[in-house]
């Protein structure tokens, strides 16, 4: 009876032990968004490069994302709990995990963390990200070019480098075509307020706004455009649907390449932070050039505005740096002189003016 | 200009008006439901499943008010039927809602309707300046003003409105009177639940006309502070929902004019005020006891 039991016991780990030899265990991945992918916008854009990675690898990879994780400390719990579950790479899809996505990566030197936008690193922690502000400055080209009344109205959520790039950005770009179009800013400190985003876009456009533009992630902006008969850009992802006679172009987030690329080389070994003499050349951010930022048709325009969007996109995937001078922050100081350009340190470090043509102060 | 500014204040505050008035009558029968957020967000996702599906965001409206009214049974269930702590269930309606929405709303993300149309009263709709401000709403703008009009005559003029106060004043007198204090309070339950969910179904019906999820974002909140800061008088919920909605737009519009006041002491104003109003009233104790229903949040057990 012992000898029966013995090897019925040891026939069992043959057994388990076949099952783990011939099926390898999958590399996990985990997410952390900021919303539920169902916001249409920013974490949406998180979600589909997560199904484009479940699809790259298949079995090899398996994907798990927690959602609407606010940003601060608390965030910190979510990140430990994904790092304890196995996840062998961790993308935090915010810039508000930055500081927890560090603290995290201190616990676990063997998981790897990805924080998208920010710019602190570890020896186990990169970050990621896409120049959204190329995408603004066409922008800025086309609102230019067909604004009447030479007031836009722009909708953010937080003054952070990202956020105030892309105003400067558009900025430029609507001052290369129109030097007497201006911008008023709404900060309505929330990236996804659908109710709130729509009520800016109604005050932007009772004070006389003919264009809009956004920094913010729901759809509510280029509906309630759509509704008043005016113009404005997308966010993140196409919202055609949403306002197909409003809408100019969407900049599209393309995240994809970034997680199979950074996956893979979790994978192969080859996976590095980036780190070196210059800090911020560690820095993955890539743009149009490299299609993780894509515009989408450029529609409900006249064929010479059409045109000149097109050429201000080749001009900027050609490797022409939105941020050289002359130009002046809104105060008059001269920021830069003909000739002078930023790298990308000066993008995050420096940038804590508007340029010419943004009305009002940066809160806080 | 400021006539735009004014319409954007009045369609912002519809749905506060909506679930405070609804929320109004439940408290009035002494039973505290903190799950407005999350009946506001059925509402919303049944009124813009319903208007998509079928085409007719009047059915929808429909639909936002059933939905409310049964996540309000739910809640009744719990708290009338097995006497649960209302907070506590309150909180977990919120949270159930919530999730719940979001699960039905998935397939419906990315998807748009057209909203409820404009309905132009004859002759009022052209009054320069207030017809376009008060006559040129959709049908869910006017049931609003309706329904606290209603709500306010019931209370204070007809004899449901005499035993719902008593139930909330003083459940166990109302119960010797021989009035069934768990039925007047489930009634008055689901009817908040209804208007909750009216409240919800205003969102993507007509101020963003998609669904999205989370999409009342904390408003379900505001209408529960508003009910306090109205001190339970419907007429004061109108009032004190258009404050708070022109304390939202001013704020908005105040940055787009380069005010320098910062938006993030804008924002909590709506709340102040209610704290504010909160120690006025308490300071008076005839007047505190006039409106805020005495048994607010308690439990009642029929055979004690």
């Amino acid at each position: 009876m012992k000898k029966f039991l013995t090897t019925l016991v040891a026939g069992a780990f043959a057994v388990v032990g076949g099952i783990s030899a011939t099926v390898a265990d999958p590399v996990k991945v985990g997410f952390v968004y900021l919303t539920n992918p169902g916001d249409h916008g920013w974490t949406y854009a998180h979600e589909v490069a997560r199904l484009e990675v479940n699809e790259h690898f298949g079995d090899k990879v398996e994907t798990s994302y927690v959602e609407n994780v606010p940003e601060g400390p608390d965030a910190a719990r979510v990140i430990r709990e994904l790092a304890r579950q196995g996840n062998k790479i961790i993308f935090t899809t915010s810039f508000g995990y930055m500081d927890p996505t560090l603290k995290v990566s201190k616990e676990f030197p063997d998981v790897k963390f990805e924080h998208i936008t920010g710019y602190k690193r570890s020896s186990n922690m990169a970050t990621g990200n896409i120049r959204f502000y190329e995408g603004r400055y066409v922008q800025g080209v086309v609102a230019g070019m067909m604004t009447n009344s030479n007031k836009i109205g722009y909708i953010a959520s937080f003054p952070i480098p990202e956020v105030i790039q892309g105003i400067n950005a558009f900025a430029l770009g609507m001052r290369s075509v129109n030097p007497d179009a201006e911008i008023s800013i709404i900060w309505v400190n929330s990236w996804y307020d659908p109710v709130k985003e729509a009520d800016a876009a109604k005050v932007h456009i009772a004070e006389g706004a003919d264009i809009l533009a956004q920094h913010t992630d729901s759809p509510a902006m280029l509906q309630t455009a759509e509704k008043a008969g005016v113009h404005g850009f997308g966010q993140s992802s196409d919202m055609k649907a949403f306002a197909p006679k409003a809408q100019l172009f969407s900049s599209v987030n393309n995240w994809g390449p970034y997680y199979i690329s950074k996956i893979e080389q979790m994978m192969d070994g080859s996976w590095s932070t980036g780190e070196g003499p210059d800090h911020w050349a560690g820095n993955t951010w890539l743009g149009m050039a490299d299609d993780y930022l894509v515009l989408t048709d450029f529609e409900n325009m006249p064929a010479d505005v059409k045109a000149a969007a097109e050429a201000a996109e080749a001009k900027i995937k050609g490797g022409y740096n939105i941020f050289t001078g002359p130009y002046s922050d809104n105060q008059g100081n001269v920021i830069l002189k003909a000739g002078e350009a930023y790298h990308d340190g000066n993008l995050w470090n420096d940038m804590n003016y508007y340029v010419e043509g943004v009305n009002g102060k940066i809160p806080g | 200009m400021i006539e735009q500014l004014i319409l954007t204040v009045i369609m912002t505050s519809i749905p506060l008006i909506f679930a405070a008035s609804g929320e109004l009558i439940a408290e009035r029968s002494g039973v505290l439901n903190l799950g407005v957020e999350g009946m506001m967000l059925m509402g919303a996702v049944a009124a813009f499943a319903v208007a998509m599906g079928t085409g007719s965001p009047l059915l929808g409206m429909f639909a936002g008010a059933f939905a409310g009214a049964l996540t309000a049974g739910i809640f009744a269930f719990f708290t009338l039927g097995l006497a649960t702590n209302q907070v506590a269930t309150g909180l977990a309606l919120t949270i159930f809602g919530t999730g719940l929405s979001g699960l039905v709303g998935a397939p419906l993300v990315g998807q748009a309707i057209d909203g409820l149309a404009q309905v132009h009263l004859p002759l009022l709709a052209d009054i320069p300046f207030l017809g376009t401000l008060l006559f040129q709403h959709d049908i869910l703008a006017y049931l609003a003003v309706i329904m606290v009009a209603l709500c306010a005559w019931v209370l204070s003029a007809t004899r449901v409105g005499l035993i719902l106060r008593a139930v909330g004043d003083n459940h166990e007198s109302a119960h010797a009177l021989g009035y069934s204090v768990l039925s007047v309070r489930l009634l008055a339950v689901i009817f908040g639940g209804m208007m909750a969910g009216l409240g919800g179904a205003y969102l993507p019906l007509v101020l963003t006309p998609h669904w999205a999820e989370g999409m009342t974002a904390g408003r379900g909140w505001i209408a529960l502070a508003l009910v306090v800061f109205a001190s339970w008088r419907p007429w004061r919920v109108l009032g004190g929902a258009l404050v708070f909605g022109g304390i939202t737009i001013m704020q908005l519009a105040g940055q787009a004019r380069g005010w320098t006041i910062p938006s993030q002491f804008l924002s909590m104003l709506p709340y102040l005020a209610t704290i504010i109003v909160l120690v006025l009233i308490s300071r008076n104790r005839e007047f505190a006891l006039a409106n805020s229903p005495a048994c607010l949040g308690r439990i009642f057990h029929a055979g004690k």
